[in-house]
Order: structure tokens, then sequence, then C-alpha cells
């Protein structure tokens, strides 16, 4: 098997400026996608999966600065891009589909102009012809009655059909990569599955990476090929879904597994795991952001952390993994 | 939405009973005796009485507001003492003066505040954004007869830019033939270029006095709303699949934001339909704000009760018209009603 890397992130660091000073909210983030790949990005709420999208999307908000690393996508780093030439690759070439469906879309324009607008603006359609490639659209991701739903607004519909309409948006243009933000959370256990079951279904249509940024292990094992670990702004295990399930390697990433009962993973389990978050506004952060929380720590923690090769794609940024 | 705007005009009837009410026992509770003021101050105490049973003054006030409500419904606001002329007609030559000033200046406030804001937000921060919050403060403490008066003593009495405040147009001009009642409109539909501007050059220290009063909450109001629109996650969606800047400002945002903007709009021109009074006092603008402070400096009640019921109308009417617009733009407030 060849693998070909759709998205390659190297060394990713994201700070925010705020009132109480500087956080640095990522730090030397990498990983990649393979075309065709699912990764899950997983890791609890705050760990830096939302920040890492949007700065290879390009949408940080202003307090946000990128201050080293690349994002090679397509022969170029996204990250070196105009804001102009990355616009231009937004929503064609990677596309993005996030949380909450219901306020992702605009609240007073038709779903059917959403789609078309995007259409229009990559070229996907005509002015004339983005109405009905607009309904192709939602015919693609089996909206019932798609003449009438694309002259529906956000409000009308569902949020199991906005996520339809968002992924419709999404996909209209065909995109190579597919970054979807906790696309399941806040709806419920039958809608999330037939919408990870559409999304992993238009994604081997057309051979597309997908990222997939979850809390939810038991979603990630299922659906991705490969799990990438984060926690407080650092990566810090990836490895094969059934590779990191026999074997987690990383502190963290086994009490994660071990939150885990069966195959159900839940956000209340996440939160049992001892301590919180770092707080990153600490300017003397350890080199290990874990080890505040962590039972294996010993003195080489206090090193800048390995990134130690423990397996086929199986990499682990710890001291003592297990 | 034809249903939004009649349930909305049901509510607006107890407030026009209630306005009815309260300038009929206003005016006779004001003080002065207009039987008096009218028969002069040489008249017998035979004289005024005479005159105050002709006006119908001598009977008991359920008796008069019996008398008062009859007229209104016939359409009829009665007659002004010192003029004589039936108050209707009075105020329906005066409106137009009231309305060319308040829609000149709220235009110029629009043209000027939503631009403003909209960049303050877009480009937050940045000089525009100062110079945004530097005109919100002014205007908020800047009195509208005050602004009206600065702006009459600098560019009238010291620099002699501005005509003298003396009314719509330069006293050797005769105005255009009435077609809509608004000069600037009039003057340029009969071809007048000469009357259209020295229409134009009275019309601009009273409608800026009120355009700087107006400019304040729109631009800050454009401001903020666009900031929380630019903020919120479906502008990170538009932004997300790549759709132009220009598209994400104004298609998207804009008119998400313009929405709080409409309110404002309509609060503010219920400011200047009251405003009105103040400048068209310290301008002699003939329109019926002034009429108004004559005619209760002369107890005159008739054109005050017309007045305040006159302001009723427009305030209800105004507030149907927001609503409309309101239902226009936001597809949740039409398809919900
Ligand atoms: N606009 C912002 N300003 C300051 N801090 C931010 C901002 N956006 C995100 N962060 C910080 O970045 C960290 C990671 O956030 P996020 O990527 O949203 O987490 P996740 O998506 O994993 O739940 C959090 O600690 C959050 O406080
Ligand atoms: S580097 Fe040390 S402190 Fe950090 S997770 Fe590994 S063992 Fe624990
Ligand atoms: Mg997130």
């Amino acid at each position: 098997m060849t693998a070909i890397p759709a998205l390659a992130v190297e060394d990713l660091s994201v700070e925010f400026r705020t009132r109480s000073g500087v956080v640095k909210v990522l730090e030397h983030v990498g990983f990649s996608v393979d075309k065709g790949e699912t990764v899950a990005l997983v890791g609890e709420s705050g760990s830096g999966k939302s920040v890492t999208a949007f700065a290879v999307m390009g949408i940080l908000d202003a307090a946000g600065k990128v201050t080293s690393g690349r994002a090679m996508f397509g022969g170029s780093d996204l990250l070196a891009l105009s804001e102009r030439d990355l616009a231009e690759q937004r929503g064609r070439e990677l596309s993005m589909i996030f949380q909450n469906p219901r306020t992702a879309l605009n609240p007073i324009r038709r779903v059917g102009r959403q789609i078309a607008d995007v259409l229009v603006r990559h070229g996907g359609a005509t002015r004339n012809d983005a109405p009905q490639a607009a309904i192709a659209m939602l015919k693609k991701v089996r909206i019932p009655d798609p003449e009438r739903r694309a002259e529906a607004y956000p409000f009308e519909l569902s949020g199991g059909m906005c996520q339809r309409i968002m992924i419709a948006i999404a996909l209209a243009c065909r995109p190579a990569l597919l970054i979807a933000d906790e696309p399941t959370t806040g709806l419920d256990v039958t809608t999330q599955a037939v919408i990870m079951d559409l999304i992993g279904e238009l994604a081997g249509e057309s051979g597309m990476a997908t990222i997939f940024i979850t809390h939810d292990l038991a979603l990630a094992a299922e659906y991705c090929d490969r799990i990438v670990v984060m926690h407080a702004g650092h990566i810090v295990e990836a490895a094969p879904g059934r590779a990191l399930f026999d074997h987690a390697r990383h502190p963290y990433s086994a009490k994660l597994l071990a939150a885990t009962p069966g195959e159900t993973v839940s956000l209340e389990a996440l939160a049992s795991i001892p301590g919180g978050l770092p707080d990153l506004r600490r300017p003397d952060l350890p080199p290990c952001r874990y080890s505040g929380r962590c039972e294996r720590r010993t003195e080489a923690c206090d090193q800048p952390l390995p990134q130690r090769i423990v397996g086929d794609h199986h990499v682990v940024a710890c001291w003592n993994p297990l | 939405m034809l249903n939004l705007l009649l349930s909305r005009l049901a509510t607006a009837i107890p407030s026009i009973v209630g306005v009815v009410v309260v300038t009929f026992m206003l005016t006779r509770l004001l003080p002065g005796d207009p039987a008096a003021y009218f028969a002069g101050l040489a008249a017998s105490p035979q004289a005024i009485a005479e005159i105050r049973t002709k006006l119908g003054l001598d009977k008991s006030l359920p008796e008069q507001f019996v008398a008062y409500v009859g007229d209104l419904l016939q359409g009829n606001l009665g007659n002004s003492l010192s003029t004589g002329q039936p108050v209707v007609t009075e105020i329906a030559t005066r409106l137009p003066a009231s309305a060319e000033l308040t829609l000149f200046a709220l235009i110029v406030a629009v043209g000027i505040a939503i631009p403003l804001g909209v960049l303050a937000a877009v480009k937050q921060g940045t000089w525009v954004d100062h110079l945004c919050r530097i005109v919100t403060t002014a205007g908020v403490s800047l009195p509208v007869f005050f602004t009206g008066l600065l702006l009459a003593y600098v560019f009238y009495y010291l620099l002699q830019w501005a005509p003298a405040p003396t009314g719509r147009l330069d006293i050797f001009l005769s105005p255009p033939p009435d077609i809509t009642g608004f000069y600037l409109i009039d003057s340029l539909l009969s071809g007048n270029l000469e009357t259209f501007w020295s229409a134009l050059r009275q019309l601009a220290l009273p409608a800026i006095s009120m355009a700087i009063f107006s400019l304040a909450p729109l631009a800050r109001m454009t401001r903020g709303s666009m900031l929380a629109v630019l903020g919120s996650d479906f502008i990170r969606t538009a932004r997300a699949s790549g759709l132009s800047p220009r598209t994400v400002v104004f298609t998207y945002a804009f008119r998400n934001a313009v929405l709080p903007v409409i309110t404002t709009l309509g609060m503010v021109f219920s400011f200047l339909l009251g405003a009105n009074v103040l400048v068209e006092t310290v301008f002699a603008w003939p329109g019926i704000g002034l009429y108004a402070v004559n005619a209760l400096i002369t107890s005159d009640y008739a054109p005050v009760q017309g007045f305040v019921l006159t302001m009723a109308v427009l305030y209800v009417t105004l507030n149907l018209t927001i609503d409309f617009v309101y239902g226009l733009v936001d597809p949740r407030v039409r398809l919900e009603s």
C-alpha cells in the first residue's frame, strides 16, 4: 500500500493573545492524513483540536497567531499562502464542517442558496444552474424532498437535517480533504450514526481524506483508520485504531481507554481522568504537559519530549511509555 | 406577515385611545384662558363669556369630550383660534416641511452611520474604529438644540457660509409648485435649480443638527451588531467555504447585523419626531413642531391637540413600518407568525 499524504502538518504552534497574557495553545503539533484515509483527532475538550483545524483552514480568530509550522497540502504550504489564495482553496480543495449545525448555517438565507453560494464562488456551477446543482447536492446527502427543502431556512429544519446541509456545502465542490469538527455532538444517537455513515460513504466514493475530530474514542475507533491523541495542545500519541486499543503507549491514552466501558466512551468518562488540563498561560509549563497528572513521571520527564516510534505507524511522545 | 401587521395594529389601538384622552385632558389643564386670549385684552366680561359659549367651553368636561371625539371621528380637529383656519389643513400644509427635514436628516445619518459602523467592526482597532468611537461619544453628549444653536452660530453668524436660519427658502424666492410638498424634490421636478440650491442650503444646518443627534445610536448599534455577527458560527462557515470577503461581510454578516439596526432606526426616528420641535424653533422652520410651540404659547388648544394626535399616528405608522421591514429581512419573524 503506497500512502500519499493529502495533508501533512509539521511543527504547528499557535498562540492566542488574551487579556491575561499569551496562551501557547498548540505546540509542535504534527500529523498527516493520507488520501482516502480517515484520521481521528481525539482529546478532551479544550485540548486544541478545533484550533488545529482552524489553523490549517486559516480561519483562526484575530487573536490567534501561527508562530511556527507547515501544513503541506497539494504541494503548497497552507500556512504560507496569502489569505486570497487560501480562500480559493477553502470550500473547493479543503472543507470543514462544524459542531452545532444549527448555528453554523446563515439563519436568514435559504439553505439552497447557501449551497449555491459555494458552487458559484468556486466555479462549480454558474449562477443560472446553481439552484439545480444545489438540489442535486441535497439529493446526494439524502435529504427527502430536496426541491422543497432547498427553499427552507435553517430554523425550519432539524439538527440532523442542518448537518446534512453543512455536509452538502462542504462537499459541493468535491474537496480532497474534509475536516469534520465534532459533526455529531449534540445530535441523537441514531442521527449520529446516519451522519457518520454518510460522511464515510461520500468520502469513500471520491477518495477524500477525512480528519474526524471527536472526544468520543468509540466513534473514532469505529470510523477511523488511525487515531491521533491530543492533550493540552500536544500530540501525545498517534497509532492505527487497532494498535491503540490493543496497546496504548502514552499514559494519557491509556487513561482514556481505561475510562472506556466496553465500546462506549462518553464525555463524562473522559472527565474522570484525575486533574485537569494545565493552565496554558503559565510561563513555566513543563515540557510534558501531562506531567501534572501523570503517575509514571520521572526526572527524565523534564527534558524536551521525544518522538518515539514504537510500532508500525505508531508514535508516542513520552519518556516512560507503557 | 399580514397577520403580524394586523395584530400589531390591534395593539396600537389602546395607545391611540389613550392619546385622545390625554390630549383632551392636558389641553384643558394647561394654564391660560383661551376665551380671554381670543377676545383680546380690551374685551368685556360679557364678550368673553359669549366666546366661551361659542367655543363650547362652558359645557361640562364629559360633554366637551364627547363633542371632541365626535369631531375627531369626522376628521375635524377644530379651528385654530389665532388664525381661524381648520387645524387639519394647517397641519397638512406644514407636515411636508417637518417630514422633509426629518427624512433628510435621517438619510444623512444612515448614510454616514451604517458605513462607519460596518467599517469600524470590519477593521476593528484601526483609525476608522476610533473615529466611530469619537462620533458616537460626541453625538450622545450633545443635546440637539445645542448642536443646532452652535451650528447656526458658527456657520451663519461667524463664517456666513449658511443662510439666515429663517425657514425653508430664501425670502426672495417663491416656493416650487406643490407636487410632493418636499421643496428639494419639487424644485427638481419643476427644473428650478436655483430654488433647489436655496432649499438645500436652508435645510443643511437643521438637518445636520438632527443627523448628528441620530448618528451616535445608529453607528454604535451597527458596529456592535456587526461585531457580534462577524464572530458567530455561520460566518466561520462562510469563511471556511472560501466565500469572498465581500460576500462574507455584506451578504452574510450585514444582512444579519442590520436587524437590530432597524429597531434602533425606529427608535431614532421617534426621537427625531420630538427633536423636531426644538430644531424647528431654533431655525424658524415652518413645520408642525414650530406650529405646536406657537399654539402652546398662545393657549390655542386645537392645534396642540392636532399636533399630539398627528405625532401619535406617525409613531404608530412608523412602528408598523419597522415591523414590516423587519419581517421582510428576517424570515423567522415572517414565517413564525
Ligand atoms: N479565541 C480564543 N482566545 C483565547 N483562547 C482560545 C481561543 N480559542 C481557543 N482558545 C483556547 O485554546 C484551547 C483549545 O481550544 P479548542 O481547540 O477549542 O479545544 P477543543 O476543540 O479540543 O475542545 C483552549 O484552552 C481554549 O481556551
Ligand atoms: S513524559 Fe513523563 S510525565 Fe509525561 S506522560 Fe510520559 S511519563 Fe508521564
Ligand atoms: Mg472543539
